[in-house]
């Protein structure tokens, strides 16, 4: 097994619309540590999002898994049942979402929804959650009692997600998926959520992926960093590796596209657009748009392989295969 | 010691304070029923009608149960105010009691007919497909039959009582909650706040109930009200049709189809009872539209 907490198997997901079925997940594969940091980078629907929900076993009709596995500690999420799944939400795994005011019930107060969290998580009456209920916002650095009893439209962006992070830590779950968590906050704002979850998440050691398509943001917070492309984790190594040495062309034009300070350079796009996954391109998703693109590369998907010790990349420049269709 | 008093005030001047925008809702609401005509004519002849139901046994002046048959089919006079039946009951009395019938008939077919129907409609719109079909094309047979139609039927089967008159509107008149509730439910199971708690990990009856359903009530309580004039209609209908409440107690259908073969002769027995009707329905019907004025948001501004 390759990570001992989160181990995601050629997951492919799929989703039937009037438009055809749109292959959101091509075989993904993820794995992760305990109290590891895991950057989840790409673009807007490039299956990020889906792949969360996949974790959390939340895909719901008009979209099915339809192979692959999500192990989690071990156990594969696909046997599991009903009631072992509900377990885990909310115990083991939470979420945080984009848009903190609209992930909140507009007419309860903050107090009760934390309370529900905490009641859940710890198998308690909702009355007697109330003490950890003030616990928690303190924590999160709300003034505890006032946020209690207010309700989500009396929050700004940042609060409301302060406390959003107090429901999804309040049962000290192994896992915290943060969807995007600072992309609907000012920066100021930003960095202030970002550093309160650093903060919270080493002190508590739970392991974290972080959904973001702000690549500054997963430098500073995450240790590991897997990059999707429309439905596929195309490269995947330490922080450090992804910056300092991209291996995947894709990796590549996507940190070119990144703004630096003291860059006089334009900045370069990659060229060509997303691809529309219910028709997606054979082979290699990404070879349309490939500076590289090879004959093989049109024609099978090349596999996720260890192009130098922690570095996984998918790409056939890096496979012997590759290099003899090349030459 | 002061110092607690002093923060006791501190709190209930806070309580106010923080209101204060609900205050101001409800007395903007206020002027917008005072202007409101209708909706005032409404909501005077509702608040005399509850209040005649509350105080009918202090207000009826004869039995309105017991025959009296030396007094038998008297004309209005100051005596009997509304004249007397073929049985020499006070009519005056009858309409009066009647009232009281006719409000509890209305509380529990809006509770039964309402609670299920929004029950059925969450349901149906929280889980969705084949249980929503299914609920869904059951209502729609309900629909199918004219509503009037259907109660007889059900009212025939069950056999005329009170209870059954109750129980026969109420099966009639949920389709529609249930239609209302499932738009809603079906409208907020897509927001993102649901995702949230289930992420969080909270099962199925627990979102649908806590969750889903209040955010489900405010359309289904405003149709409630439109609703209540059709509902006095139909058990008024009933009654007339000699399927509703049994002949002693005194509902104004029946009453009306008491005094059918007399009609010519002592106009005043089925009259009375009639107007009666048709002024509680005008009433509930004004205030109902008043009410949809007074919460379209457009009116509002």
């Amino acid at each position: 097994m390759r990570g001992d907490l989160l181990d995601v198997r050629e997951l492919k997901v799929v989703f039937y619309t009037y438009r055809g079925i749109i292959k959101a997940l091509n075989g993904v594969e993820l794995w992760m540590n305990h109290e590891e940091r895991l950057g989840l980078i790409g673009e807007t629907g490039c299956g990020k999002s889906v792949t969360s929900l996949s974790i959390m076993g939340l895909i719901e009709q008009p979209g099915e898994i339809i192979s692959g596995d999500v192990y989690f500690e071990g156990k594969s999420m696909q046997k599991m049942s009903m009631e072992e799944l509900h377990d885990m939400r909310g115990k083991k795994i939470s979420m945080i979402f984009q848009e903190p005011v609209s992930a909140l019930n507009p007419v309860m107060r903050i107090g009760f929804q934390v309370a529900e969290s905490i009641s859940r998580a710890k198998d308690i009456k909702i009355k007697e959650a109330y003490p950890e209920v003030l616990k928690m916002l303190e924590l999160v650095g709300l003034d505890s009692k006032r946020t209690a009893s207010l309700y989500p439209h009396e929050l700004s962006g940042g609060m409301a997600q302060r406390a959003m992070i107090a429901m999804a830590l309040s049962s000290n779950p192994k896992l915290l998926i943060a969807d995007e968590p600072t992309s609907a906050l000012d920066v100021t704002i930003q960095a202030q959520i970002m550093e309160l979850l650093d903060e919270l998440v080493r002190e508590m050691g739970n392991a974290v992926i972080l959904i973001t398509h702000d690549m500054g943001v997963a430098a500073e917070f995450c240790d590991k960093i897997a990059v999707m492309y429309a439905g596929n984790v195309v490269e995947r190594a330490s922080t450090v590796d992804i910056f300092e040495e991209p291996l995947h062309p894709y990796t590549k034009g996507l940190l070119k596209a990144v703004p630096k300070i003291g860059q006089s350079k334009e900045l370069v796009g990659i060229t060509g657009t997303v691809p529309d996954l219910v028709n997606p391109p054979t082979g290699c998703r990404f070879h349309p748009r490939c500076p590289y693109a090879m004959n093989k590369c049109s024609q099978k998907m090349p596999p996720l392989i260890e192009a130098k010790p922690g570095h996984h990349v998918a790409c056939y420049l890096y496979t012997q295969e590759g290099e003899h269709n090349a030459n | 010691m002061k110092s607690i008093t002093i923060e006791k005030r501190g709190k209930l001047r806070d309580f106010i304070a923080r209101r204060k925008p609900i205050i101001e809702d409800w007395k903007h609401t206020l002027y917008l029923w005072k202007s409101t005509k209708l909706a005032m004519i409404g909501t005077v002849i509702i608040v005399i009608f509850i209040l005649i139901a509350i105080f009918a046994p202090i207000i009826v002046p004869y039995d309105p149960i017991s025959s009296n048959m030396s007094a038998r089919l008297q004309p209005p006079s100051w005596d009997h105010l509304f004249g007397t039946d073929q049985f020499g009951r006070d009519i005056f009395s009858r309409v009066i009691v009647g009232s009281r019938i006719e409000l509890w008939i209305i509380f529990l077919v809006s509770l039964i007919s309402g609670g299920l129907g929004t029950f059925l409609g969450v349901v149906a719109g929280y889980f969705g497909k084949f249980v929503d079909e299914i609920i869904m094309r059951i209502t729609d047979m309900f629909l199918a039959f004219p509503s009037l139609v259907l109660a007889m039927a059900f009212a025939a089967a069950l056999g005329p009582s009170l209870t059954n008159t109750i129980i026969a509107i109420s099966v009639v008149g949920w389709t529609v909650f249930a239609r209302l509730a499932r738009a809603e439910a079906m409208k907020i199971k897509k927001q993102p706040y649901i995702e949230a708690i289930r992420a969080v990990g909270a099962g199925n009856s627990r979102i649908m109930f806590l969750h889903v359903l209040p955010m489900c009530l405010s359309p289904v309580l405003v149709q409630l009200t439109l609703r209540m004039g059709t509902i006095i209609l139909t058990a008024a209908g009933l009654g007339f049709l000699g399927l509703g409440v049994r002949p002693p107690l005194p509902e104004w259908g029946s009453m009306v189809s008491d005094g059918r073969s007399y009609l010519v002769a002592q106009w005043w027995i089925s009259t009375f009872p009639g107007i009666a009707i048709a002024f509680v329905v005008l009433g509930f019907n004004f205030l109902g539209d008043g009410i949809r004025d007074i919460m379209d948001p457009r009116l509002r501004r």
